[in-house]
């Protein structure tokens, strides 16, 4: 046990240092030189030498390379080359939280309505309500989330005035302010989601109905509602499970993208803005933090699958 | 499985699937619509009118944005780049990508170990992240926008056509071509290609409405192709500000890339089942 736990955790610090080589490297060997970028504003391309030289970008890929990865280790990862040159720790720092919130009421949103829905549909498999749901999966699973976004603030900030159509407030200024800015874009950040989720339990729960074990339940005179929850569900969970780990992925993805819809400065948001601004520290940790939280979440799930299933932990 | 026969029949399964036959109309008429844009757009989709956010009407269908320009004709002007970025992502995507899984399936040892690390790591995150990222070190731009979202999708076809050539290599015909001494090109492209197929068209088909979703994506964060060409992405975009006095602009974009997107996924599914390939890992 403690063997696979390891090798995954090995596994997870490769994948990053890859993602970080990867970044600093192709960030580099690019056209376009950054401190000429820096300076343009003040207009003085005479003091780009000097600067060069207190960088350090006057040394080898090499030494530049350990410099800066170093400093990485040590949190230390630059500074906005705009305005004030806020360091970069300090703006992930501060849009980490947002992002996170986002993206756990975007979670449990999402699951507390796909799993009721799926078990319904697989109870009342070919009734109206089955259809309904698949239905509503399907239109789910197309729509993209940005546009999801747009409809959202359309009908419920616009058209009904119950949630402001933009913006951020933490969870510290009162719980209902953090969630009425933050219901719009969980919902549209995981109904993707939530479509693949509730499929999963249908077609789980159609599979475990079918099985020996479910019918003897029946048999042995056990209430549906004790068949159900006892033996059928708790069985049907465990696809579900690694189907929501895998596709935890796309709901951060969708997270990144209705931040910049919600004008919400997570993460995913400051990494576009530092995209648009050619602004490379803040890229450069942008893209390192979102790549944290996916290789921490396949971590997470890795490790899940070895506590329940132990087959995988031999295999490892 | 030999060419002719499975074409046919699979219009005859379209025919008989409703949905699959509803996605096929609506494809085919974007399809003109992208190809004939100029002559069927009513009118410029850069042209500039007085009359700002006016509502649909008959003089244009889908009313007009906060610059006074035809928003049909911007929707058929963007179905270019939708369609065009869609097909010719995932056409380099397959070609590489197969290239890369059959070699590494066949021939094992260090290629299949670089190639599969490769693999791993993408598969670590999202495709549409991964575009993003791309975009972030390549900048944007129609040729950048294109070279990321390839990237992006390669990785699937890989592992597709490695773990397919891993299963077909072993089949008697593949030994009986090596045995009468045929090169390892021949059996790769002959052999093995053939019969991996099945399981890559359907990839394919579901990736080109998944590289049409990243474009949008891309777009709308502004990281797109460019600002003045029209995309379904970049309209949207632009319309975020206006959707209190203009609902149009922040729907019938959404309108069409949902609908595209949903149409190749209906010819998905009845190609997937017409295939009788088994959604795996």
């Amino acid at each position: 046990m403690i063997e696979y736990f390891l090798k995954r955790l090995l596994g997870a610090a490769l994948v990053m240092w890859a993602v970080a080589t990867l970044v600093f490297f192709m960030l580099r060997i690019l056209p376009g030189d950054p401190l000429a970028a820096m300076l343009f504003d003040a207009g003085d391309l005479g003091a780009v030498d000097e600067l060069r030289i207190k960088f350090g970008l006057d040394q080898p890929l090499y030494v530049q390379y350990w410099r800066w990865f170093t400093l990485m280790l040590q949190g230390d990862m630059g500074a906005s080359i705009y305005g004030s040159r806020v360091p970069v720790s300090q703006i992930l720092a501060e849009a980490a939280p947002r992002t996170l919130s986002l993206a756990l009421l975007s979670f449990f949103v999402a699951i507390l309505i796909a799993i009721p829905a799926g078990l319904i549909s697989a109870l009342r498999r070919g009734r109206p309500i089955d259809h309904g749901v698949t239905f509503i999966a399907f239109l789910g699973l197309s729509m993209p989330d940005f546009w999801l976004a747009i409809l959202l603030i359309l009908l419920f900030a616009v058209n009904l005035g119950w949630f402001p159509a933009i913006g951020y407030v933490p969870m510290s200024e009162g719980f209902w302010p953090w969630l009425s800015h933050l219901i719009m874009p969980a919902i549209a950040a995981g109904t993707a989601f939530s479509a693949i989720i509730a499929r999963m339990v249908r077609s789980s729960m159609l599979e475990v109905l079918k099985t020996d074990y479910v019918r003897v339940a029946y048999a042995k005179g056990l209430s549906p509602r004790d068949v159900v929850m006892r033996h059928a569900f708790p069985n049907a969970l465990i696809p579900v499970i690694t189907v929501t780990g895998i596709a935890f992925g796309l709901l951060m993805a969708s997270t990144v993208v209705v931040e910049t819809v919600f004008a919400i400065k997570g993460l995913g948001r400051i990494l576009i803005e530092g995209i648009l601004n050619r602004d490379y520290p803040v890229v450069q940790g942008a893209i390192l933090a979102v790549s944290g939280i996916f290789v921490f979440v396949n971590l997470a799930v890795d490790l899940l699958y070895g506590v329940i299933d132990p087959r995988i932990r031999v295999q490892g | 499985m030999s060419g002719a026969r499975p074409q046919r029949s699979f219009l005859r399964v379209v025919r008989r699937d409703t949905r699959a036959s509803l996605g096929l109309i609506f494809l085919a008429v974007l399809a003109i619509a992208a190809v004939f844009a100029p002559w069927i757009a009513p009118h410029d989709p850069n042209a500039m009118d007085f009359w700002m956010m006016e509502e649909p009407s008959l003089a244009h269908p889908l009313g007009v944005d906060d610059l006074g320009r035809d928003l049909l004709s911007r929707i058929i002007h963007g179905a270019q780049v939708s369609l065009f970025v869609g097909l010719v992502t995932v056409g380099i995507a397959l070609v590489l990508g197969v290239g890369m899984g059959i070699a590494a399936g066949y021939y094992r040892g260090w290629i299949d170990t670089v190639i599969m690390r490769y693999i791993d790591l993408q598969w670590a995150f999202p495709n549409i992240l991964i575009a993003v990222y791309l975009v972030a070190v390549f900048g944007t731009g129609l040729t950048n926008v294109i070279v990321a979202i390839t990237l992006a999708y390669l990785d699937d076809f890989a592992r597709v056509a490695r773990g397919m050539t891993l299963q077909v290599k072993e089949e008697l015909y593949v030994q009986a071509a090596r045995s009468y001494g045929a090169s390892d090109l021949l059996i790769m492209v002959r052999h093995i290609l053939p019969n991996i197929m099945a399981p890559i068209i359907v990839l394919a088909t579901v990736s080109v409405s998944n590289a049409i979703l990243a474009e949008a994506v891309l777009s709308f964060l502004g990281l797109g192709v460019s600002s003045d060409t029209p995309t379904w992405g970049l309209i949207l975009s632009e319309a975020r500000s206006f959707i209190s006095r203009a609902w149009w602009l922040g729907v019938y974009p959404g309108l069409a890339i949902m609908l595209t997107v949903l149409s190749i996924n209906f010819l998905g599914d009845a190609l997937r089942d017409h295939l009788d390939v088994r959604e795996g890992s």
